[in-house]
């Protein structure tokens, strides 16, 4: 290193220490409070520390509803597991079929079908909520007209503000995340062992379900849990699509209007522990993968 | 003819159906679910609330227009969004040259799973976790208080410093990856050539590194204002029922006051917005969006 004023040097570097020091608390700290507060014994999500306890986790009382007693919550969890497994599969599946059709096949208009396909990510959630509302609005209508009120009913249900509803939405945009991910990787892997395949006798199809595909297994497994975090957390546009059922972050905002308590703490505890596991997971499968 | 063909020559030839399976999903969702309903909200934005029947009205636009609130809240959260992105570029750039050009190997692989740790965390809990901190009984109150700083607790939560923070908070990561993987593919003896050569710090920072990492810094500006300009969950939470932030007043157009036709062209007007100031960076970086985000 060639630092002419050594004494400069040495205090810029420890200013640079300190600084990422800063970063990493900023990043840090308000989680790791929020976590120990969800153990704190105290009506009020803060300090002063007075004791330990489990009650915003296990109590069935009314006054401090533990987060394992609370129905209604729980309830939320399962609506928001379900939708984001729905989302997940679904975005797998419709990302497998697309990036093998912009990385293996060329056809007319191929470049505009792909920037169509990126559009979703620099479309705020709360458009592609509205337009979702509007469009399955205008559908009802037509449905009505065209098959008469009786006839459309069956249809009007499911299309109305609902899981159907939110599925689709959030699917809108992470569909475009798997399909990135996924033909990120397929890009890289090589054709020659397809069509090595195929010399030997496959078929299309059995080289792609028995070659390709589980070579892929790594990349389109974590694209999945990226899709299910993604998913689980969306807020913005599942809140325009929401019907009777809410998800879990929807009904974690509207408890927050009416009063702030120690159970979101305790509910921020397990989700924290949940997403970072399923990260983590996500991470060590596709990490150090050729494809 | 067709006997003579090898096993080779039938198989290479591409599965007839396998394009049209593979075509199907996506123009589905990108018709279906995309360009239909977008051309659905640009229509009904079109429309007179009350009296639909009447056809082709304007007035939902100039609305906009002639009513200063509206378009001044839609300028407000311009602003917010582009100080926020500078604010997470500024916070970001030395710790993304930290991790990847002082570090290496696996702590260099360790310290990016460790950033990306809060970012798995739902947007609500890591909001949540500052409004807890800021609130008028909240945990900076009390430590102030319990030092004898303050002596009467203030309410740090519902202003504008409190979105700003949240908002900065919130899209630090997308600033953070992308000028990471830049300074990560700068090769080092570019910046030992510059000291071989007697360059200064500043003249290394400036000549060499900089230049170098342009396009991961104008992906990480563009994700984090967009991400920024199309939040509700963290102004709100932070800003309160009153934060006026665009993506609250049609929020209140939609679902409260019920007008779908002038939430429609608030849309409309955020999308046009957004649309064109991400164009604006990409014109001004050189850059396509099919680069940007890869």
């Amino acid at each position: 290193m060639s630092s002419r004023k050594p004494g400069t040097s040495m205090t810029l570097k420890t200013i640079y220490i300190f600084y990422i020091v800063a970063f990493f608390l900023f990043l840090f700290v308000p989680l790791i409070i929020n976590g120990i507060i969800a153990f704190n014994n105290s009506e009020v999500p803060s300090f002063p520390w007075q004791g330990g306890t489990l009650d915003w986790f296990y109590s069935s009382d009314d006054g401090r509803m533990g987060i394992f007693n609370d129905i209604k919550l729980l309830r939320s969890i399962g609506t928001s597991l379900k939708v984001s497994f729905m989302v997940a599969i679904l975005s797998l599946i419709v990302g497998t079929t697309s990036s093998f059709l912009f990385i293996r096949e060329n056809f007319w208009g191929k470049q505009i079908l792909y920037i169509a396909m990126i559009l979703p990510l620099v479309i705020p959630g709360v458009i592609l909520g509205i337009s979702l509302l509007v469009f399955s609005n205008e559908l009802i209508g037509f449905l009505r007209s065209v098959l008469g009120p009786d006839l459309a009913n069956i249809f009007i249900t499911i299309l109305r503000p609902g899981l159907l509803l939110v599925v689709l939405g959030q699917f809108c945009f992470i569909c475009t995340i798997t399909t990135l991910v996924i033909s990120s990787r397929l890009r890289k892997f090589p054709l020659e062992l397809e069509e090595a395949a195929m010399d030997l006798g496959a078929s299309h199809w059995d080289a792609i379900f028995s070659i390709t595909l589980p070579q892929l297994f790594p990349a389109i497994f974590s694209a999945g849990i990226l899709a299910f975090l993604l998913s689980f957390e969306n807020f913005a546009t599942t809140l325009f699509l929401v019907g009777s059922k809410p998800t879990l972050p929807i009904l974690l905002f509207s408890k927050l209007r009416f009063s702030i308590t120690p159970e979101i703490n305790a509910i921020s505890v397990i989700l924290m522990l949940f997403t970072s596991i399923l990260g983590l997971i996500a991470v060590s499968v596709s990490e150090n993968k050729k494809y | 003819m067709e006997a003579l063909e090898t096993i080779s020559e039938i198989n290479a030839k591409p599965f007839p159906w396998f394009r049209i399976i593979c075509l199907a999903p996506l123009l589905l969702w990108i018709v279906g679910l995309l360009i239909i309903p977008h051309i659905q909200l640009f229509w009904l934005s079109f429309l007179q609330n009350r009296h639909p029947e009447e056809g082709f009205y304007m007035g939902n636009y100039l609305r906009f227009f002639t009513n200063p609130i509206y378009w001044k809240i839609l300028l407000r959260t311009a602003v917010y969004a582009i100080l926020s992105t500078f604010m997470s570029l500024v916070i970001c750039f030395p710790t993304a040259f930290f991790i990847a050009k002082l570090l290496k190997g696996r702590w260099q692989i360790g310290l990016i799973i460790i950033v990306m740790l809060p970012f798995w965390i739902s947007e609500l809990v890591r909001t949540y976790s500052w409004m807890i901190m800021l609130r008028e009984t909240g945990v900076i109150n009390w430590i102030l208080l319990s030092l004898g700083i303050l002596s009467e607790p203030i309410e740090m939560l519902y202003n504008d410093n409190a979105i700003f923070v949240g908002l900065v908070y919130v899209s630090l990561l997308f600033m953070l990856l992308p000028i990471y993987s830049v300074l990560e593919s700068l090769d080092d003896s570019l910046i030992e050539a510059g000291q071989d050569l007697g360059a200064s710090r500043w003249t290394i920072l400036w000549e060499i590194i900089w230049p170098h990492s342009i396009p991961g810094v104008m992906a990480g500006c563009i994700i984090v204002f967009m991400i920024t300009l199309g939040n509700y969950l963290t102004p709100v939470m932070l800003g309160g029922k009153n934060s006026l932030y665009f993506t609250q007043t049609i929020y209140h157009q939609f679902i409260i006051a019920w007008n779908w036709n002038q939430g429609s062209a608030f849309g409309f007007l955020l999308l046009i917005l957004s649309s064109f100031l991400v164009w604006i960076g990409l014109k001004v970086s050189r850059q396509k969006l099919t680069e940007v985000i890869k």
